[in-house]
């Protein structure tokens, strides 16, 4: 076992009947880390998560958190935990679920402190039942933070929030991982991975198809784009080795291409009135779409 | 990098360690909230609370008052019915359609993702149902004087601590319903067996003979058996075969409902 490791999933296999939901998978969350696990509906992210959690029981291969077995309550009193589709108690008021989910930590922050870092304060007194779908998230967060934990589980955990309290999730979890948690995140929104994730894992179809940070990922996508002010034609351009597109648009001329550096001094050769040239890299959405449409079959 | 092998003797980090008390207190929070929560359902607290009292008042004061004063036996039957009434729904419904749909609706698989103390989920429960038994308890102990009987302390005591206890066989059939069954079903099988339970062992009327010859099949039965010697009526069977009927059919009921909730949520 690697000491490093706060949470490990090792040639992990897990099928239900007939459907192949991982298919050995090794995945590592690292200390003091933000590891965005991604992948399409149905890649496995939920089952190797639901493993790491001690959820569900891996049909080969191993699960550890913490070097231990998920099962054991010891490795989960060092993570905090935040579902997607989950209903509490509609009866207990927020204070009351933080409390109580507070109880089950060795040292937790006191409620009042979690709803602090969470601006949950002003729910505090309001019955769970009654709150939007995006508060509940909220008060989830809080309850997911309460116990300190080392490394935070969050599935989706900004669905639902309005851009205000994301932005503020998105500061909470900055800090958090500042003073030294781990996280691992699932989620949809591929900014969110890419405005904080350390480390990103694309999952698809039961295992890791690509890993490493953002900008890893979307070296992966050798194409490019460019946009310029120019009075050369679509027709001319899409025309050019290394082109694979090009359209207009208000005037500026948007061309993808492979090779963004040949196109570029073709283009200022046949141009001399080229101006306002922007090149961009691949966002780390296309290059998610890019590794898992490779692997749809 | 291998993941096999785990230091066995490793020690706990300091963040993974509970001193007694703090588990203690996970405990005991649990089962206040759970207990908090139920006392805020109207739909739950109001006629598992109020419903026994009332009954065994309109029963025995209003409609059969004038014969009780003759008969007391009869006056203490129907005591008997409405006391064990109230100490069977909460374990029943409280364990049968709660756990159901907890199951169903993420709590549960949340609580078993979090540190919560293994069978602090059950215990709250648990502790909710007695809680229960004991506020019904209470209630018609108060109200017993009401219907012209008379008890000794003695048999309060021993008529109050066969009715707390005796909600320990129901949270355990409201458990096995509770994991076996999906949140829409759970009440109806609840309300089936409960149903089923009382009228067919004999709890509200005497039954015909060839019913009462299959009556002990039910756990309602013996309860009502030990209830009744704990309060000086007749009873039938000898209370040790009640009591392990009763205590079998607990323990089995639980050890099926907590290996599979453990195995399959």
């Amino acid at each position: 076992m690697n000491n490093n490791f706060l949470a490990e999933l090792s040639g992990v296999s897990k099928r239900f009947e007939k459907t192949v939901a991982l298919d050995k998978l090794d995945l590592q969350v690292r200390s003091g880390e933000l590891f965005a696990v991604l992948g399409p509906n149905g890649a496995g992210k939920t089952t190797a998560i639901s493993l790491l959690l001690g959820l569900q029981q891996p049909d080969s291969g191993t699960a550890l958190l913490f070097g231990k077995s998920p099962h054991l309550v010891e490795a989960r009193r060092q993570i905090g935990v935040m579902m997607q589709e989950v209903s509490l108690a509609p009866e207990l008021r927020v204070r009351e679920q933080i409390d109580l989910v507070a109880s089950y930590y060795p040292s937790p922050l006191t409620p009042a402190a979690a709803m602090e870092l969470t601006n949950t304060t002003s729910l505090a007194d309001r019955p769970y039942g009654k709150l939007s779908g995006g508060q509940k998230r909220q008060v989830q967060f809080a309850m997911a933070i309460v116990g300190r934990p080392k490394l935070l589980f969050l599935d989706e955990p900004t669905v639902g929030l309005d851009v205000q309290a994301r932005e503020l999730m998105w500061v909470t979890l900055r800090k958090l991982v500042n003073n030294g948690a781990s996280i691992v995140l699932t989620t949809h929104y591929l900014e969110e991975a890419e405005a904080l994730a350390d480390r990103v894992a694309v999952l698809a179809k039961g295992h890791v198809v690509a890993s490493g940070t953002v900008n890893d990922l979307r070296a992966l996508v050798v194409r490019k784009h460019i946009n310029c002010s120019t009075t050369l034609t679509v027709q001319e351009v899409a025309a050019w080795p290394g082109v694979e597109s090009a359209k207009t648009d208000r005037q500026r001329l948007f061309i993808t291409v492979s090779n963004a550096e040949s196109v570029l001094r073709r283009l200022l050769a046949a141009d001399q009135d080229l101006c306002e040239v922007e090149v961009h890299s691949a966002g780390l959405a296309e290059a998610f779409v890019e590794l898992t449409q490779e692997n749809k079959s | 990098m291998s993941a096999i092998s785990v230091p066995v003797s490793s020690e706990l980090p300091a963040g993974a360690v509970m001193s007694p008390s703090r588990l203690l207190n996970a405990y005991l929070t649990e089962a206040k909230y759970e207990t908090v929560r139920m006392l805020r359902t109207p739909a739950f607290a109001i006629p598992f609370l109020g419903l026994p009292a009332l009954l065994y008042l309109l029963f025995a004061v209003v409609i059969f008052g004038a014969a009780i004063r003759n008969d007391p036996q009869a006056g203490l039957f129907i005591f008997a019915a409405f006391a064990l009434f109230g100490v069977m729904g909460p374990g029943m419904f409280g364990f049968g359609t709660l756990v159901a749909s907890e199951r169903e609706h993420g709590l549960l698989t949340l609580k078993r993702a979090l540190p919560m103390p293994p069978s602090a989920y059950l215990i709250a429960k648990l502790l909710m149902a007695v809680m229960f038994g004991v506020i019904v308890t209470a209630t018609m102990l108060a109200v017993l004087p009401l219907g012209h009987l008379k008890l000794t302390v003695g048999q309060l005591l021993a008529a109050a601590a066969v009715s707390i206890l005796g909600a320990l066989p129901f949270c355990a059939i409201g458990l096995f319903i509770g994991v076996l069954t999906t949140s829409r079903s759970a009440p109806a099988f609840v309300n089936i067996i409960y149903q089923v339970m009382m009228h067919l062992s004999g709890l509200f009327y005497p039954l015909p003979k060839f019913l009462r010859t299959i009556a002990p099949v039910w756990p309602t039965y013996h309860l009502q058996q030990i209830f009744f010697r704990a309060i000086g009526v007749s009873s039938q069977g000898s209370a040790f075969t009640h009591i392990g009927v009763l205590l079998v059919l607990t323990v089995v009921l639980t050890l099926i409902a907590v290996r599979r909730l453990a195995v399959k949520g």
